[in-house]
């Protein structure tokens, strides 16, 4: 009984040391990925590539569910508005939930499932199949030629994707309201305009996708390039990539909210 | 044991000295002692898991050593610096064992991949460059394809033509004639030595094929069990009468190198000992 508990005592602090080893893995390499960006900014070609991959290819799935959010936005939004009779400010409803909110954090878990996903599993099987060695053996560094423009294009594209989900949820809001249920026009776009102010709601937003996108590629490339270099390391790692980056979102969401909150006035 | 000839020891371009590696607490490598001169070409030979790749990879200092050291162009390689280590490994080159070409570039871009990152070459030498490195691998004609388009011979002879893209004084060939059909296997045997001799560099050849290799190399070192287990000349080796080396070279079941890896008795395995008894 006594070796058990000793046993699993000894399970919990080696799962502890190896979680907390992991995390300075990945600070240490960040800070590497940093350093050896030079290239990228040099050879800016080798991020905008990347940026295709990553960002235009995401287009789809990201102005399609934009969309739709803010098509069930509109919907829920009259429904509830009309009750209290105030059913023109959906616009205002539809736009704030979308520019403060959903728009960076959806983007951000489509980005992570998408781009994420198929960053870590590139990386994973360019280290697999002995790519990455084969590159290091040529004199040339990988995390300068695979990581860094990969991570640089992730950065780059992740504000640009949140605010196209926005606008295309905006959008699905205004044909919902205005174009299927007849609120009208005029009203569903002025109320937003007044309601919506740049700095604090438009920026706000366009900080916190800066900050998911830095997460969410920076946890991709780390888990491809320290993926064991089998079939199940790379699966592994790929799944990771996408568990860890939704939970590093909507914690993160969190904590940048609670700064960016003026208070109850 | 057989000796090593005293004119390969001279102008070495490679030593390597009490060299031992392990991965934990496995030893790979130990107390390995080798020197490689300019303009010849050696083989390393040894069955699967005796270390010969393990060896490749310390002489390009992807790994360190536990022991010993690999001196090369009279530089440590452990010793330098990641910035001094890349700039050696621009006069390497590497053939991987299944090829590592880059899947999301063609053939041609795949050769040109070294030359474009280290040189400031016009476009149109390059495009000379890498079309006369294909050819001379025969597959001048395939420069557009994708490397998901090849066969796995193909794949082979196209990292050969990558490695030697930029002429390095040492290439290290994990596996060269593998997957490869007889006439590609004589014209790449051919290709390294007429290479070697040309540029007069060094060419490690990591392989399993006794026959051909036998027909190109100066000096052959046997690895067991993580040492040299013997070594000599092309004709030594052929001639002798050591039973590791008369083993390998005839790829005999029966001798000191054991085809089944360890493990307890069959009969126990099949639970047949009463049978047996």
């Amino acid at each position: 009984m006594r070796n058990r508990i000793v046993v699993s005592i000894q399970a919990i602090g080696n799962r502890t040391i190896d979680s907390i080893w992991r995390l300075g893995a990945a600070s240490r390499f960040f800070v590497w990925v940093l350093l050896k960006s030079t290239t990228s900014f040099l050879r800016f070609g080798l991020v905008v590539r990347e940026i295709y991959f990553v960002g235009v290819l995401s287009l789809i799935i990201i102005l399609v569910s934009g969309l739709f959010v803010g098509m069930v936005l509109g919907l829920q939004g009259y429904e509830t508005l009309q009750k209290y009779g105030s059913e023109s400010a959906v616009g205002t409803l539809v736009a704030l939930s979308l520019v403060r909110e959903l728009g960076p954090v959806m983007a951000a878990l489509l980005f992570a499932s998408r781009a994420g996903s198929a960053i870590t599993a590139e990386i994973g099987l360019m280290k697999a199949t002995n790519q990455l060695a084969a590159m290091g053996m040529m004199a040339v560094d990988p995390i300068a030629r695979v990581v860094a423009p990969r991570f640089w294009a992730g950065v780059i594209s992740m504000p640009l994707l949140a605010a196209m989900f926005s606008v295309m949820g905006v959008f699905g809001g205004y044909l919902v309201a205005v174009v299927f249920i007849g609120v009208d026009n005029g009203s569903f776009w002025s109320q937003m305009q007044n309601a919506v102010d740049f700095r604090y709601d438009i920026v706000n937003g366009v900080i916190k996708s800066c900050f998911f996108g830095v997460a969410v590629t920076a946890i991709a490339v780390f888990e491809g390039f320290d993926a064991p270099p089998t079939a199940e390391g790379v699966s592994g790692a790929t799944t990771r990539t996408v568990v860890t980056s939704s939970l590093v979102i909507l914690g993160l969401d969190f904590v940048l909210t609670s700064f960016m909150f003026r208070g109850v006035s | 044991m057989l000796q090593v000839t005293e004119n390969l020891m001279a102008d070495n371009l490679i030593e390597i000295k009490n060299l031992a590696f392990s991965y934990g607490t496995r030893p790979i490598l130990n107390n390995v002692n080798m020197a490689m001169s300019r303009g010849k070409v050696i083989a390393v030979m040894g069955g699967s898991g005796s270390g010969k790749t393990t060896l490749l990879r310390l002489i390009g200092g992807e790994i360190k050593p536990s022991a010993g050291y690999v001196k090369v162009s009279d530089q440590i390689v452990h010793h330098l610096s990641r910035d001094e280590l890349f700039k050696l490994r621009r006069k390497m080159g590497m053939l991987f064992q299944f090829g590592a070409l880059f899947t999301d570039i063609s053939v041609f871009d795949n050769v040109a991949f070294q030359i474009r990152e280290h040189t400031n070459l016009p476009e149109s030498m390059i495009r000379d460059l890498v079309l006369m490195k294909l050819q001379a691998v025969g597959l001048r004609g395939a420069c557009h394809l994708m490397p998901a388009e090849l066969s796995g011979g193909m794949a082979r002879r196209v990292a050969l033509a990558r490695s030697i893209a930029l002429d390095p004084m040492l290439v290290m060939y994990d596996e060269p004639f593998t997957g490869l059909d007889p006439i590609s296997l004589s014209v790449i045997g051919n290709l390294i030595r007429r290479l070697t001799d040309a540029l007069g560099m060094i060419s490690i050849v990591v392989t399993h094929d006794v026959q051909e290799s036998l027909k190109i190399v100066d000096y052959v070192y046997f690895l067991a069990d993580g040492v040299i287990a013997a070594q000599g000349t092309p004709q030594e080796v052929k001639s002798s009468v050591a039973p590791f080396v008369h083993q390998f070279v005839h790829g005999e079941e029966d001798g000191p190198v054991p085809f089944h890896y360890p493990a307890q008795p069959y009969q126990k395995d099949l639970a047949l000992e009463s049978f047996v008894a």
